[in-house]
């Protein structure tokens, strides 16, 4: 198990490598940023000026090394636009993005298995084919025209839910939440649900045919042999079973999740990272990019290692082969 | 008659799409207390499908369509959900054949066997888990204590049908129907469970149904034997009776192609041709296509019919007048 753990490190360790140089060599790659923070008319010798401030006169190999040299302490440099360091600036905007993914996703758990669960227990009526007809719609409309439709109907047509902004928050351990107050709740749910539409067709999907593929099992059947009632069988025998693949998805999808918040922060003026980095892309603020796509991946990285934890301890089979592996 | 289960026309049909499959047409045999009854056939002939509609586990699109089946002389089919449910690996058990997939794999043994009790009367898990370990124990399972805790991954294919028969017993149900326990594991292990089988229902008074393609397993293991061919019993009796005289001329071809001791050196035979398919099958004699003694008159359906002394056979033409 330790040996594992260490390799998992070490794996991880090179991707962020791997990662901060094409994320490095992308951004770099981009537009002059000078010319867009200094006055057009400014002279050369000031356009030098401002060029040698930011580092951007050193060769690009040596911009690099300067840059994983700071980074690994957790210095992105300062951000171009607003002059303060790019990681407590992405940082600042994180919660806003988390609550939001945590929020979607628990939208798309607490609707999405229920319904697959329906949809796998009785695929042929009519409720089934209903959920089915459902999903497929969430998979297939684009999140952003969704998102457009949304505010259309529930803000302005209807007037009932704001659509920007995340409304009143209150201090959760020194971080700013939404869902505490009533306020804020409303300006949450309709970015939320957009967030979440995609995952909740997945889910139901993945939960129909892990219910489907689970009823034919002869360990359902004997289940049903012992006399249990059905919602034993379903929700012991069954629910267990299919939990498995739910939770790997929902843990890996939810680095996807954030990333896709992009979109959904934009269309609803929610002011997380994803609406932070198209901002910083418009005005080439390089520090907060890279900063950005490091912090993310570094989630991402981080919620595999999570996901793989979790997965051990829903299968048995895992958590005690690794166990006995660990032994020899 | 101290029959504890009488089967009588079971009639169990799937409606599906492609037409009426007739997996069981017209199945009557009874069982006593402490008794074994082999129900005999070849794959695809009903013998599951027999199993599942004692159960009342016989899900859409078949149903069961005619019959009845009487537990301790009351007729179960028409019993409320609840109440079948109650009698379901309660009153009847049932062990399947592949031990391999029958236990819930992310469940631990405990659970499994703990529910099993639980879901027939009230009872704190701590008593529960002690017959539980008890019944382990009863099948042959060393250090039970340890075992109630391990996943069914860490038991081989012959502990799991071990403790699939542990749980079985649980209930002390009246009748258990073994749906090939053994065809899945291999061969000393197969004469290990049979032998304890037979011994657990003698000693308890359960009565087994144990189905088996195989007619050489029903003959060292069972007092009776009901064999099954397209969906009906075709014959029906005693063990010594049937595979000393069998009456029927598909019973008589299952026997000569059994490899056996007194007819050592002389070649075995298949008898030819092919099971009919059970969808949309006509009347007639289904097994008319491959018998050997086939009459114009076949082409009704034969009943089933007593043959002297406790004895039924489907045949117009019963195998006692050949020279068999
Ligand atoms: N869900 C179903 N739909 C249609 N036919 C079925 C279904 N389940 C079983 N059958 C049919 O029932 C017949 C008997 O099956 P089974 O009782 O499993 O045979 P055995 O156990 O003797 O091998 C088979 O011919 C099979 O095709
Ligand atoms: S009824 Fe006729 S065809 Fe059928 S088994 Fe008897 S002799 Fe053969
Ligand atoms: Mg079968």
């Amino acid at each position: 198990m330790l040996s594992y753990t260490l390799r998992r490190l070490f794996q991880s360790g090179f991707v962020l490598l791997m990662m901060s140089f094409l994320v490095f060599v992308g951004v770099y790659a981009i537009g002059n940023p000078v010319e867009l923070l200094i006055n057009p008319q400014a002279d050369d010798a000031e356009r030098l000026r401002a060029t040698i401030a930011m580092g951007l006169d050193k060769p690009f190999y040596a911009q690099y090394l300067a840059f994983l040299g700071t980074a690994s302490t957790g210095d992105f440099g300062r951000s171009f636009v607003f002059n303060v360091p790019a990681l407590s600036l992405i940082l600042q905007k994180l919660p806003a993005t988390i609550e939001l993914a945590l929020f979607a996703t628990m939208i798309a758990v607490v609707v999405g298995i229920p319904l697959g669960l329906i949809a796998g227990l009785k695929p042929d009526s009519f409720v089934g084919r209903a959920i089915m007809a459902l999903s497929i719609i969430g998979f297939s409309l684009p999140t952003f025209w969704v998102g457009l439709v949304l505010i259309m109907f529930f803000s302005v047509h209807l007037g009932w839910l704001p659509s920007n902004g995340r409304g009143d928050t209150v201090d959760v351990l020194g971080i700013p939440v939404s869902f505490l107050t009533w306020d804020g709740l409303t300006h949450l749910f309709m970015p939320a649900f957009n967030l979440a539409l995609f995952k909740l067709s997945l889910l139901i999907r993945l939960t129909r045919s892990g219910t489907r593929e689970a009823l034919l099992q002869d360990y359902v059947k004997f289940a049903r042999a012992k006399g249990l009632s059905n919602t034993r069988v379903i929700g012991v025998h069954v629910l267990k079973n299919i939990m498995i693949p739910i939770v790997t998805v929902i843990g890996l999808e939810f680095g996807s999740v954030i990333a896709f918040a992009i979109v959904t922060e934009t269309i609803f003026a929610w002011p997380g990272t994803g609406k932070l980095l198209i901002d910083s892309i418009n005005q080439l603020d390089r520090p907060v990019i890279v900063a950005y796509l490091l912090v993310i991946v570094s989630l991402f990285i981080f919620i595999n290692f999570l996901v793989d934890v979790v997965y051990s301890v829903l299968d048995p089979r895992v958590r005690l082969g690794a166990q006995s592996g660990g032994g020899h | 008659m101290n029959a504890v289960l009488q089967v009588e026309n079971l009639r169990t049909h799937f409606f599906t799409k492609a037409g009426v499959v007739k997996a069981v047409d017209d199945v009557s045999f009874s069982v006593e207390r402490g008794k074994i009854l082999g129900l005999v056939g070849e794959s695809g002939s009903g013998k599951s499908m027999t199993g599942y509609s004692i159960m009342g586990l016989i899900d859409a699109p078949g149903k069961i369509v005619d019959g009845r089946i009487l537990l301790n002389g009351e007729n179960i089919i028409g019993l409320k959900h609840e109440q079948w449910r109650g009698l379901r690996g309660n009153r009847v058990a049932m062990i399947f054949q592949d031990p391999m997939m029958t236990l819930n794999p992310v469940l631990r043994i405990d659970t499994q066997m703990i529910e099993a009790i639980q879901a027939h009367e009230k009872i704190s898990s701590v008593n529960a888990r002690e017959r539980c370990r008890a019944a382990l124990v009863r099948v042959g399972i060393a250090s039970a204590d340890e075992r109630l805790n391990s996943y069914p991954h860490q038991f081989s294919g012959g502990m799991r049908q071990r403790v699939a028969i542990a749980i079985a017993l649980l209930n002390k149900p009246d009748v258990i129907i073994a749906d090939e326990p053994t065809t899945a594991l291999d061969v000393t292990i197969q004469g290990q469970i049979l032998f304890e089988m037979q011994a657990l229902c003698r000693d308890s008074g359960t009565a087994l149904i144990w189905i088996t393609h195989d007619l050489s397993v029903v003959a060292g293991l069972a007092d009776h034997i009901a064999v099954m061919y397209a969906g009906k019993v075709v014959e029906y009796g005693s063990v010594a009776k049937v595979l000393d005289a069998p009456l029927h001329p598909y019973t008589q071809g299952l026997l000569a192609s059994v490899p056996s001791r007194n007819r050592r050196g002389q070649p075995l035979k298949q008898i030819p041709g092919m099971t009919p398919s059970l969808l949309e099958i006509g009347s007639g004699c289904a097994f008319r296509e491959r018998c050997p003694y086939r009459m114009p008159d076949c082409e009704a359906t034969p009943p089933l019919s007593p043959h002297a002394a406790h004895r039924q056979v489907r045949c117009f033409h019963p195998v006692t007048g050949h020279s068999a």
